[in-house]
């Protein structure tokens, strides 16, 4: 076999699907893949697809998982709608994702798993890489698991284990067709198998193993190259939406002195925020795996009334069982940071996919008048920021604050500019002074209304709270009609005032005119994109993006009443326009809803736009 | 493992009975076993030694919980069923206060009854007062999880079909370490199991048969009442044979593997045949035994049935924090930002 030489196709922007068997190591092949896009400077976006199942039966579509990645040389707002590449490990996995293959797509395919059991079971009638059926695509046959083992044999491997290899084959593949080095793979598995150098031994051999056999297919004509991405300055690194939460809560609590606990209980997608949590015990953060959702909050706000920069992580269902809670939280006026990783609902629903169906929960799913403040994040680098200003307003302003993120942002990744703490904002927590005779326990800031926060074992501030209604400044419990009636009106305005405290809303494009996009959360990359396809075409359209919630930010009336037409485009039945709709009764505001547990389409964002642009 | 000591800052002021008092007026019922419960939390704060401001005291939702508020303590009045995970959040957080909680056999056994066996799992070091009337009192009159069986009340018209906790049993089947009962009619036994549980480092469950003159009034009649404590009531210290009855001629002795009640000088019994208590003993055995004994064929066992050594939760937190500290390079947010796979763009 000969080496050839190749054109270079310079393109801005691929997306590669990795899949296969839920054992088969996707994300694994697909997190080194990102990492050599971001060594070669590219900016990147991911996401693992994965069943809720762990090991789902073998070579059936239920056990299908996938990673997807974006790469590119300008900014990347998405995961991709449709994939460039797609690596299949097994016909289960090519059934399921060819729906996600563009026309023209390159499909990599292990040829020695597609014999007549395995088509079989995917549910195919005749095997696809022989039956014509993907002649609109560009097919790459390999034997991947035979050239696996054959790459293993003279290092005496078993067959067994080699075979499990095969994935570092199709990897080595890829990095031939992406030109990428091999030598920043060949370090990480020397880390990663420090105990094992063997396995390093092996995983390096069959990457190599694949990247020279691509160089001696005749079907790749050319190989790809992404240029690098124009970025600030700076350090980055790949960081998870949930990962990029647990840091931003580190970074409140080491920036405001109050040392972080969490009290929490494993539940998909929101466990790897206490798992990354846990591990930084030499930054003092004290992890409480809790028996149940409640005792994850419940403790939590024992730690907030105890001094600490208080947390607990979960996902709707954990929500629907610490609502209880949070009203004590609301009215003992503690601060409390509660971070849902909204997931398909109702019920269990859709553990591993993705909605943005629990806002109505976190804005009024309490019995009671019980408002807290909510904010989204909107990008799973930008987790890092919500999660720090949601524990600064919560501490500052003495109240639980809601931070929504979503399964896509929490397992997704993107890169991020580290930042150094000292850059961050203060925290500023109105902490009680010791010995103050004019203590009271519901004496409040002029500005911000919130209490002072009185921290057992300080001399001279003995005080009870509880969640029984209390009389203002003095905290004696009382059901005084009037004094609730204050109170209620207290804690609403406190949290309204938050306004005053939180950046504008801003526009993107014209700040007036025919249609203007609303949108909230996760769904920022999948419309940005849209709109930007759509101004490239010629058209006026404009974007604002929610993050700050409740309170919204202060001249979000002026923006809407400033177009023609506002379309609010949302992953759920419409909860976000109807929350703009009570504040701002306009007939003109539109609704774009989907809930499939899956994100926008470009196509059917601008579709949409385009067809509100066309109505008169 | 070394034992980490996170004790709590004491004071070399005497404190008072006043210093605890607070200026709300307490609502219990006239006749409720809980007045003589205060009386004793009263009597024992001042003389534990902490500095005043470093007690924090959480109940639930119950009569029982509303102890916070009459006492002048820092204090967290929580939600029915609560009061363990906010107690375990405010001892893992500072580990330096002394922390008590109030709650009822309703508010721990029912709702709380999660929380109740993890909390004691885990041995976090708080003190529970748990008020056993046997009854809800707050919503008037249902039974709960310890009423006795076929017990009369306003949700069991025609007797409850429930089996009744033994709170201790369910203590020690839940790894428990400490636990102590007392009668809400003896001051004495009261403040002893309250310093006991104060000095004992873990979970300490001290279970107050408390009346509730209203809707289970005379509940523990037939065990702590001044007709009945002779027979009935068998009050246990450490290292000392277990005896009772009015002229404590009556004993607990272990045969074979089952207790039984013997009578000194009957058929050759002496005071060496008697069942002598131990306990700090690890092994939960024997307390469990203890703690199931009651009417009518042996008499209810009184006092601190046990008291075992084991690590608790908090201490094992500040331990696993102090090693982190110790082992990783990374102390603050900057190292954490400038750790693992990073790459410059210039």
């Amino acid at each position: 076999m000969t080496k050839m030489n190749r054109p270079v196709e310079e393109r801005e922007s691929v997306v590669v699907k990795f899949v296969g068997d839920s054992g088969d190591w996707m994300q694994f092949s697909g997190n080194l893949f990102s990492e050599s896009a971001a060594f070669a400077g590219n900016d990147l976006a991911t996401f693992p697809d994965f069943p809720s199942e762990i090991r789902a039966p073998q070579n059936t579509i239920a056990g299908v998982s996938g990673f997807q990645v974006h790469v590119g040389s300008a900014k990347i707002y998405t995961t991709g709608d449709l994939c460039d590449v797609i690596v299949a490990m097994n016909p289960a996995s090519l059934k399921a994702n060819l729906k996600w293959a563009k026309v023209g797509a390159t499909l990599i395919f292990d040829s020695d798993a597609f014999d007549d059991k395995t088509i079989d079971k995917a549910g195919y009638t005749s095997n696809p890489l022989e039956d014509k059926s993907l002649t609109k695509y560009n097919l790459l046959k390999a034997p991947i698991t035979l050239l696996t083992i054959e790459s293993l044999a003279d290092l005496g491997v078993d067959r067994k284990i080699a075979s499990r290899s095969k994935n570092m084959f199709a990897l080595g593949m890829l990095f031939f067709i992406f030109n990428r080095p091999l030598k920043p793979s060949f370090k990480f598995f020397d880390a990663k198998f420090k105990k094992d150098p063997n396995l390093a031994r092996i995983n390096k051999v069959v990457l190599e193993a694949g990247y020279n056999y691509a160089d001696t297919v005749e079907a790749i004509e050319s190989v790809i190259h992404v240029s690098a991405a124009k970025l600030e300055p700076g350090f980055y690194r790949n960081i998870t939406g949930n990962v990029a939460t647990a840091w931003g809560l580190l970074a409140a609590a080491e920036k405001s002195k109050r040392g972080l606990f969490l009290g929490s209980y494993p539940i998909t997608p929101a466990t790897e925020i206490l798992m990354e949590l846990t591990k930084h015990k030499s930054l003092g953060a004290k992890v409480f795996q809790a028996e149940d959702e409640i005792a994850g909050i419940c403790s939590a706000i024992g730690a907030s009334y105890a001094g600490k920069m208080a947390c607990t992580t979960t996902s709707g269902p954990g929500l629907s069982l610490k609502s209880e809670a949070i009203g004590l939280a609301v009215i003992t006026e503690l601060p409390l940071v509660i971070v849902n990783v909204q997931r398909g609902g109702p019920s269990t629903g859709l553990p591993t996919k993705s909605e943005q169906s629990d806002l109505y929960q976190a804005l009024f799913g309490r019995n009671g008048e019980c408002p807290v403040i909510v904010i989204a994040a909107s990008t799973s680098d930008n987790c890092f920021h919500y999660a720090y200003m949601a524990a600064k307003l919560s501490m500052e302003h003495m109240t639980p604050c809601i931070l929504l993120t979503d399964g896509y942002l929490g397992f997704g990744s993107s890169l991020f500019k580290n930042p150094r703490l000292a850059n961050l904002p203060p925290i500023n927590p109105p902490v009680a002074k010791a010995r103050d005779k004019n203590y009271k326990p519901y004496k409040r800031d002029p500005e911000t209304l919130a209490r002072e926060w009185a921290i057992p074992g300080t001399d001279g501030l003995r005080h009870r709270i509880g969640g029984l209604e209390k009389e203002n400044i003095t905290g004696v419990v009382t059901t005084d009609p009037l004094n609730h009636q204050l109170m209620v009106n207290l804690r609403a305005e406190k949290v309204a005032r938050v306004a005053n405290y939180i950046p504008e809303q801003e526009v993107e494009g014209p700040t007036k005119g025919e249609l203007l996009i609303v949108s909230w959360g996760g769904t920022y990359g999948a419309i940005h994109s849209a709109i930007q396809e759509m101004t490239r075409a010629g058209k006026k359209i404009s974007h604002t993006h929610f993050n700050y919630i409740n309170p919204l930010p202060k001249n979000t009336g002026k923006i809407l009443k400033s177009f023609k037409k506002v379309l609010v485009c949302e992953l759920n039945s419409g909860q976000f326009v109807n929350y703009l709709r009570m504040q701002f009764p306009m007939p003109n505001i539109h609704q774009f809803n989907k809930v499939q547990g899956l994100p926008f389409m470009i196509n059917e964002l601008t579709e949409k736009f385009n067809q509100l642009l066309e109505e008169k | 493992m070394d034992f980490i000591n996170n004790t709590v800052e004491r004071t070399t002021v005497q404190l008072q009975k006043s210093d605890f008092e607070s200026d709300q007026m307490v609502k219990w019922c006239a006749g409720c076993g809980a007045h003589a419960i205060l009386a004793a939390v009263e009597r024992v704060f001042p003389r534990l030694g902490y500095k005043k401001e470093n007690f924090c005291l959480v109940s639930g939702i119950g009569c029982s919980s509303r102890f916070p508020y009459y006492v002048n303590t820092y204090g967290i009045h929580g939600i029915h069923g609560r009061a363990m995970p906010i107690a375990t959040g405010v001892k893992v957080a500072n580990p330096h206060l002394s922390v008590w909680v109030a709650t009822g056999d309703g508010d721990s056994l029912a709702i709380g009854g999660n929380h109740f066996i993890h909390t004691i799992r885990r041995n976090v070091d708080i003190n529970v007062l748990l008020f056993n009337n046997e009854i809800y009192g707050l919503t008037k009159g249902q039974y709960s999880p310890t009423t006795p069986m076929n017990k009369v009340t306003k949700s069991s018209p025609h007797g409850t079909i429930e089996h009744p906790f033994n709170i201790g049993e369910l203590v020690m089947g839940a790894q428990g370490t400490f636990f102590a009962r007392i009668p809400d009619n003896d001051l004495t036994q009261m403040t002893e199991a309250m310093f006991e549980a104060a000095k004992h480092d873990g979970t300490s469950i001290i279970e107050m048969l408390q009346n509730c003159i209203i809707f289970a009034d005379k509940a523990h009649f037939g065990i702590i009442s001044k007709e009945n404590r002779d027979e009935n009531m068998c009050i246990i210290k450490d290292g000392q044979p277990i005896l009772f009855g009015a002229d404590k001629q009556k004993g607990l002795r272990l045969n074979g593997t089952n207790l039984e009640v013997v009578e000194l000088g009957k058929d050759g019994i002496t005071i060496d045949d008697i069942l002598v208590h131990d306990r700090y003993d690890p092994n939960p055995g024997i307390h469990i035994m203890l703690a199931k004994l009651g009417p009518p064929h042996f008499p209810r066992v009184f006092g601190v049935i046990r008291s075992a050594m084991f690590p608790t939760y908090d201490d094992l937190v500040e331990e696993k924090i102090r090693l982190g500290i110790e082992e990783s390079p990374i102390k603050k947010m900057d190292h954490l930002f400038k750790s693992g796979e990073t790459w410059e763009i210039k």
